[in-house]
């Protein structure tokens, strides 16, 4: 019985291969002419996209209409109800509220005190370029070190840290940063450890919109009596730095919404009071509970917010437009 | 709700971000590597050749016990036995490692009716059948459902309230018996340098559950109903607020509560703490310390002690679940000196076995003897229909309440909804 279904089956892959011998060659030296090293170098990224960016998200809109608790190959198809109970669940609301105090203060801030720090290195004579690396530097550092560090050392409750020393030097109590609630304390830490990592990039963007400001502008507005400092930045600087900063305060915003290191860090997933939105879905999906449906239709339903948000933001401060 | 869970971990984002590149093509490579703890060399199991298994343990905080466990495994003669020891974050780590076959076979953790509901452990009746007399009944119960035992028992951890008696003693208080004693004491044993008490920077949301139970309440009654509705758990949740607003605790120690060392350091008078802790705080205080139950609401009532602990399960996608199981059965049932070695030798804990804890002397002298005492009167064990879900919604309460001062009656209707959801979705 076996024994002539074996030789149908070794019969077959010689006549294919025949088949497909020429149509191979040709393929090879199309690639080797033209696109082998293309691939070559952008291959693994691609297939590093596609595995875990485009896979995962495919994966998580499929699970976004199933029961899934403690499974990824769910059977319990639930339509729309993971979406209508995350649009009506409280925390998840309270997480987008979160988000939006975060990034009240944290895109502004980093706004001003990145370009100001960048007008104030560029104008520097000396030992420009160490000042630039110095305040570059932080960038390189891990958001989950530094938090440690602001959690430990700078901002822990007790009489011996770092804040809490400064303060006992005048004569004020201690206070517990990241427990207190009222006054809202934890936002110091927390807007004070994004600032301190990520002004040196921002700042780097703005010395190089900086440079392509042509010195015959400034010539030209010296001429014409505008006053060197505020007239000149006012009219000349922030006009034509308008493109890095649609860029920047764009960057930013994305950023503050996929705010979770710090926060998971500093305060903890369990605390409803600062839990943006990637920090409530991982407590709910990846965490103890596992619940994978309402996990993905929460990503997905803030993927959506973050793609309006950005549209929108494009449209009003008119990123991209021809001339920029 | 697990003994000690450390809060810090490895971000995936973070990972993620930095070593995307990287990741793909490692993986690409390793297509079927996954880091399971497991030693290499294929599934094992039939024909002769030993099981490989991977049994996993949290971070117990304890010098010496990391190596205990692996002097363990390496004892075991019928299968190969990789201990991964696992810091940071170890629910999450466990409950995304139990998703696939890539996670443990044999693995520490706390029993819920979900876990048997997503097909997560395998019930180990047949090990447990000769042993059971020899266990308390409430520590089968926790880990019971429909009738199956799903896992042993390894230690029991009750939850106390550990103090200072020489700074008791010095500002001429007894130890509390209601919760309105503990708030006023805990007031006035503050002072410029030292705290009245520590119960974790959270404000205070390990002791919800024990409060619960002080006001003659409970997480789910008998017949899974919410147990939380009566006025009284509401009273007692709310005290915990008054307590966080006295302005007498400690917040944001270096350490959290599951650790001495914010008692040990002299920064308080009194720490919520686990009886594992008892070594480590007699090393650096002596003698000086006392021990007393979550007190009592009010006369009506008991005092409460949630007795933690760890449970051994079986993982139902492991490749070789019965020599999972004779292992399970070696170490924690057989393994006499090993039990005794892992419940005394580093931390304290009771050890599950009636017939060993009879025989533990170091539990039968000084403090401990006292928690062990406290524990036998007032013990409550988690409830294995209480899910994650419905313990993040009450956490939810306990941080409104403590922390923002929200009405406790308004915030536990709240959470009995979510309650109701969750028990509709498991019973039906």
């Amino acid at each position: 019985m076996s024994a002539p279904a074996k030789t149908a089956q070794t019969a077959d892959p010689a006549t294919t291969g025949e088949r497909r011998g020429p149509r191979r060659r040709s393929r090879q030296k199309g690639i080797a002419g033209n696109t082998l090293w293309f691939w070559v170098f952008v291959g693994p990224f691609v297939i590093g996209l596609l595995v875990f960016s485009y896979l995962p998200i495919i994966w998580s809109f499929v699970l976004s209409f199933f029961e899934a608790y403690n499974t990824v190959t769910p059977s319990k198809f639930v339509g729309l109800r993971n979406y209508i109970d995350m649009l009506t669940d409280h925390n998840f609301l309270s997480s987008l509220w979160t988000f939006t105090i975060f990034a009240i203060f944290i895109v502004p801030l980093t706004f001003v005190l990145s370009l100001a720090l960048a007008l104030l290195v560029n104008q520097v004579k000396i030992a420009r370029a160490f000042f630039r690396s110095v305040f570059f530097l932080p960038t390189a550092a891990s958001y989950v070190v530094a938090s440690l560090i602001w959690k430990l050392s700078i901002f822990n409750g007790v009489r011996f840290g770092l804040a809490n020393t400064v303060l006992g030097w005048f004569g004020v109590d201690g206070i517990a940063w990241l427990s207190t609630v009222d006054p809202p304390w934890f936002w110091l830490p927390l807007v004070t450890v994004r600032l301190w990592l990520q002004l040196g990039f921002y700042m780097i963007l703005f010395i190089a919109g900086l440079q392509r400001i042509s010195p015959t502008l400034y010539e030209a507005a010296y001429v014409d009596g505008a006053k060197p400092g505020w007239q000149v930045f006012r009219y000349i600087t922030l006009p034509q730095l308008r493109a890095t900063s649609v860029a920047v305060l764009i960057l930013n915003l994305i950023a503050a919404y996929q705010a979770f290191d710090e926060f998971y860090n500093l305060i903890g997933a369990g605390a409803n009071y600062a839990r943006p939105p990637l920090v409530y879905l991982y407590s709910i999906s990846l965490g103890s509970i596992q619940d994978l449906g309402h996990g993905s239709a929460g990503a997905l339903i803030l993927a959506v917010i973050i793609m309006i948000v950005t549209l929108l933001q494009g449209r009003i401060l008119g990123f991209g437009k021809a001339g920029d | 709700m697990p003994a000690h869970v450390p809060n810090a971990g490895l971000s995936r984002r973070d990972l993620l971000k930095r070593t995307g590149g990287l990741a793909a093509l490692a993986a690409l490579t390793a297509a079927c590597g996954g880091n399971t703890g497991r030693p290499s060399g294929g599934g094992g199991g039939g024909g002769g050749a030993k099981a490989n298994l991977a049994q996993w343990y949290h971070q117990y905080g304890e010098a010496g016990t990391q190596q205990a466990a692996q002097r363990y495994a390496k004892a075991y003669t019928d299968a190969n036995v990789a201990v991964q020891w696992t810091p940071g974050d170890y629910d999450s780590k466990l409950a995304s490692g139990l998703l696939s076959s890539k996670g443990p076979d044999v693995f520490e953790g706390h029993f819920n009716i979900g876990m048997v509901k997503g097909n997560q452990v395998v019930a180990l009746d047949d090990i447990m059948a000769d042993v059971k007399d020899d266990f308390l009944p409430g520590d089968l119960a926790t880990n019971t459902a429909d009738g199956k035992i799903y896992g042993v028992r390894m230690i029991i951890d009750p939850q106390v309230i550990y103090y200072r008696k020489s700074l008791l003693d010095k500002a001429g208080i007894k130890p509390p018996e209601t919760i309105d004693d503990l708030i006023a004491a805990s007031k006035e044993l503050t002072t410029n340098k030292v705290k009245g008490m520590y119960v974790g920077n959270d404000g205070g949301n390990v002791m919800g559950g024990p409060a619960l139970y002080s006001s003659g309440g409970e997480f789910l009654t008998k017949d899974n109903k919410p147990g939380f509705t009566d006025p009284r758990a509401a009273q007692a949740i709310g005290k915990l607020h008054e307590l966080y607003a006295s302005k007498s605790i400690l917040l944001g120690a270096p350490t959290d509560w599951w650790d001495p060392g914010a008692i040990n350091q002299g920064l308080v008078a009194m720490q919520w703490i686990g009886m594992w802790a008892v070594p480590g705080m007699q090393k650096v205080l002596g003698d000086d310390i006392g021990v007393m139950p979550f007190p009592k609401l009010d006369a009506q009532s008991q005092p409460s002690v949630y007795s933690g602990g760890w449970t051994q399960f079986v993982s139902a996608k492991s490749a070789n679940v019965d020599a999972a199981k004779k292992y399970v059965k070696w170490l924690w049932l057989d393994k006499e000196d090993y039990q005794e070695d892992w419940s005394l030798s580093y931390g304290f804990h009771i050890p599950p076995r009636k017939s060993l804890a009879a025989k533990a002397s170091k539990l039968q002298s000084g403090v401990a003897a006292e928690t062990v005492k406290l524990n036998q009167d007032h013990a409550y064990v988690d409830n294995p229909n209480w899910t994650p879900k419905m313990n993040t919604a009450f956490t939810d309460v306990l941080t409104n309440v403590i922390k923002k001062g929200a009405d406790p009656a308004a915030e536990l209707a709240k959470a009995e909804k979510t309650v109701n959801d969750e028990l509709s979705r498991l019973f039906g």
